[in-house]
């Protein structure tokens, strides 16, 4: 084979070589999906804000969603019982009796976000607005002060949230550090 | 002993025989009636011929049950089941396990698989479930069941294993329960599936990935961050366990196994997987599944679930019928590999002799060891400890506590002890 020749097929060997480098090859039975379809499905959201829909949503809306869908499960002011508590435990986390709640532990805002609006409540999930979860996890985070009582949050400031335990986690993958 | 109302004659004389420490004065006079009785009909009647029936359980006498579409363990079994509380209010969250001490071998009945549901288990049409790969990606898909069914599959022996399996281990005190309620979230399957790998090759996945977010089809969209290598090593999209679709409550009609990891990882019920480029801390990646330090931080992702190892018989519930010789046996499994060695102890760590290991020894399955032991009737103290292929070795239950604040009851997989007292009871014990 010429030079010329390997030059000019050289792509076309990569093009048909590339599914054995990512894996053995399947019969190309996938149906592609349009930006649409996808952003449909689409429900991540990431610690950095990628995800977060449009929307908002205050403290002062989000208590008496609280008080209608969330209460009777989580207590008064996300205090538990009979299911998990939500709030408190701030400071903990050290103590020889930790107290793990969403605002004492989880290291990002976002995932508060994230969950209720894919999971709760348990009776209904995925029945909340974007706004409502937008103010529920305001109402929520401001019990402890982790936002003020005015706060509102959006795609732009939920992230930014500063949760107390942000630097909590030490990952051990793919090894334990050092 | 059910059916002793009804018994034919013959069926106490079989039971009689078969319980030689139940015989008592009643039962002997009965087959002695019954002897005379027969010796009498064969006095009266000359060659009187009776048929070996007399000799036949009721059973051989009648004919049997026909033809079920769907076969059931027998009547006599209906003890093992799975064990589980639903606490009130929380029907769909929650898990069940496996009781490990009334099963034997290394593969799970597929209705005894251990479960761990958030929101109840979804009825999945599976003509309208599809599986999604898409984020970076160079072309975003959706897989039918159907099209996944067209692709190569592959074959393999998997244990799955809850990361909160023998939590209760963590507790200051030993907790008197059955092995299958300490030790019941695991179990292992054949599972037949796609190669996950293939599927990611067809999207085309993109320079800066390195992590794959699987979301659930259930009502809490169960999502979870999976490493990129993961998912391009041994993943694979499993339909089938142990020859069958899999079964609602393990995720049909399609979920994500991943080899060794910890359980919540192998998604159910999945709809998609989300290439990207980092972990996005998943309420069950932070919430759940870690373990706080005494320092007050918490490790995160400790994946493959490390080397474990479980005396089974004898265990709490199986008590000593007196001195004499026994079979110990368990399980041994590693998220890492093979398991190489088990070694069981009968006097609490002292000594240790190694332990057989049914073939096939296969990675990331339970593998069956068995020891005889010859009991003299002292109290002792039964441990068992397994090494895997890449040498890791089991810590000891003081040493793996340490790590942690007290009360973190994730990832244990410290030695664990039985103890037998002299009347044969046998007690969880820390030792």
């Amino acid at each position: 084979m010429s030079t010329r020749k390997f030059i000019f097929l050289f792509p076309v060997m990569a093009l048909v070589l590339m599914p054995f480098v990512f894996g053995a090859q399947g019969p190309n039975l996938g149906r592609p999906l349009t930006p649409e379809e996808v952003r449909k499905v689409d429900i991540t959201v990431a610690p950095d804000g990628r995800g977060l829909p449009p929307g908002s949503g205050s403290v002062s809306v989000g208590a008496p969603i609280y008080a209608s869908r969330c209460q009777a499960c989580h207590g008064p002011e996300g205090a538990g019982k009979p299911m998990e508590q939500l709030t408190g435990g701030v400071g903990t986390l050290a103590s020889a009796k930790p107290v793990k709640t969403p605002v004492s532990y989880w290291p990002s805002a976002t995932t508060l976000f994230d969950y209720i609006r894919r999971a709760m409540p348990t009776t209904a999930p995925q029945s909340l607005s974007n706004d409502q979860v937008y103010a529920l996890t305001a109402y929520i985070l401001s019990i402890d002060g982790i936002v003020a009582k005015d706060a509102v949050l959006d795609a732009k400031s939920l992230p930014l949230v500063k949760m107390p335990n942000r630097d909590g986690f030490v990952s051990w993958w793919p090894k334990p550090p050092r | 002993m059910g059916t002793r109302k009804n018994s034919t004659p013959s069926k106490i004389i079989d039971e009689t025989a078969a319980h030689k420490s139940l015989i008592d004065r009643r039962s002997l006079l009965r087959g002695a009636m019954l002897s005379a009785g027969i010796a009498a009909a064969g006095a009266s009647i000359a060659h009187a011929d009776d048929g070996i029936g007399a000799n036949a359980p009721a059973w051989m006498k009648t004919p049997g049950q026909t033809f079920v579409g769907y076969g059931m363990p027998s009547k006599w079994q209906e003890k093992v089941q799975r064990i589980y509380t639903i606490a009130p209010g929380r029907a769909g969250t929650g898990s069940s396990r496996t009781p490990l001490h009334l099963l034997e071998g290394t593969i799970t009945p597929n209705g005894l698989h251990f479960e761990r549901i958030h929101n109840g288990v979804p009825d999945i049409d599976p003509a309208q479930h599809e599986l999604i790969i898409h984020g970076m990606v160079q072309r975003p898909l959706a897989f039918s069941l159907e099209a996944l069914m067209r692709y190569p599959m592959e074959t393999h022996v998997y244990f799955v294993e809850c990361a909160g399996n023998s939590g209760g281990y963590s507790q200051a005190q030993p907790q008197q329960i059955t092995a299958g309620e300490m030790n019941g979230l695991v179990s292992c399957s054949e599972w037949t599936g796609v190669r996950l790998a293939t599927l990611l090759g067809e999207a085309g996945v993109t320079k800066e990935a390195k992590w794959v977010v699987a979301e659930g089809a259930d009502a809490a969209a169960m999502s979870r961050s999976v490493p990129l290598v993961k998912c391009l090593d041994d993943a694979v999209i499993a339909l089938y366990q142990n020859g069958e679709a899999i079964r609602p409550e393990q995720g049909y009609p399609m979920r994500l196994l991943l080899p060794g990891f910890e359980g919540n990882m192998n998604v159910k019920w999945l709809r998609r997987l989300n290439v990207t480029d980092a972990p996005v801390n998943a309420r069950d990646e932070t919430s759940h599944y870690t373990e706080l330090m005494p320092n007050g931080k918490a490790r995160q992702f400790m994946l493959p679930q490390q080397v474990k190892s479980a005396i089974i018989k004898p265990s709490l519930g199986m008590n000593m019928r007196g001195p004499g010789l026994y079979e110990i046996s368990g399980l041994a499994w590693s998220g890492a590999g093979r398991v190489s060695k088990v070694e069981i102890s009968v006097d609490g760590g002292k000594t240790w002799m190694r332990a057989l290991l049914n073939e096939p020894v296969l990675s990331k399955a339970l593998t069956r060891f068995r020891l005889p032991w010859k009991w003299d009737g002292r109290p002792s103290i039964l441990m068992s400890r397994a090494t895997d292929s890449t040498g890791d070795v089991q810590p000891t239950r003081v040493d793996w506590v340490a790590q942690y604040t007290p009360n973190q009851n994730y990832h244990f997989n410290a030695i664990q002890s039985w103890g037998v007292d002299a009347e044969g009871t046998v007690k969880n014990v820390y030792a």
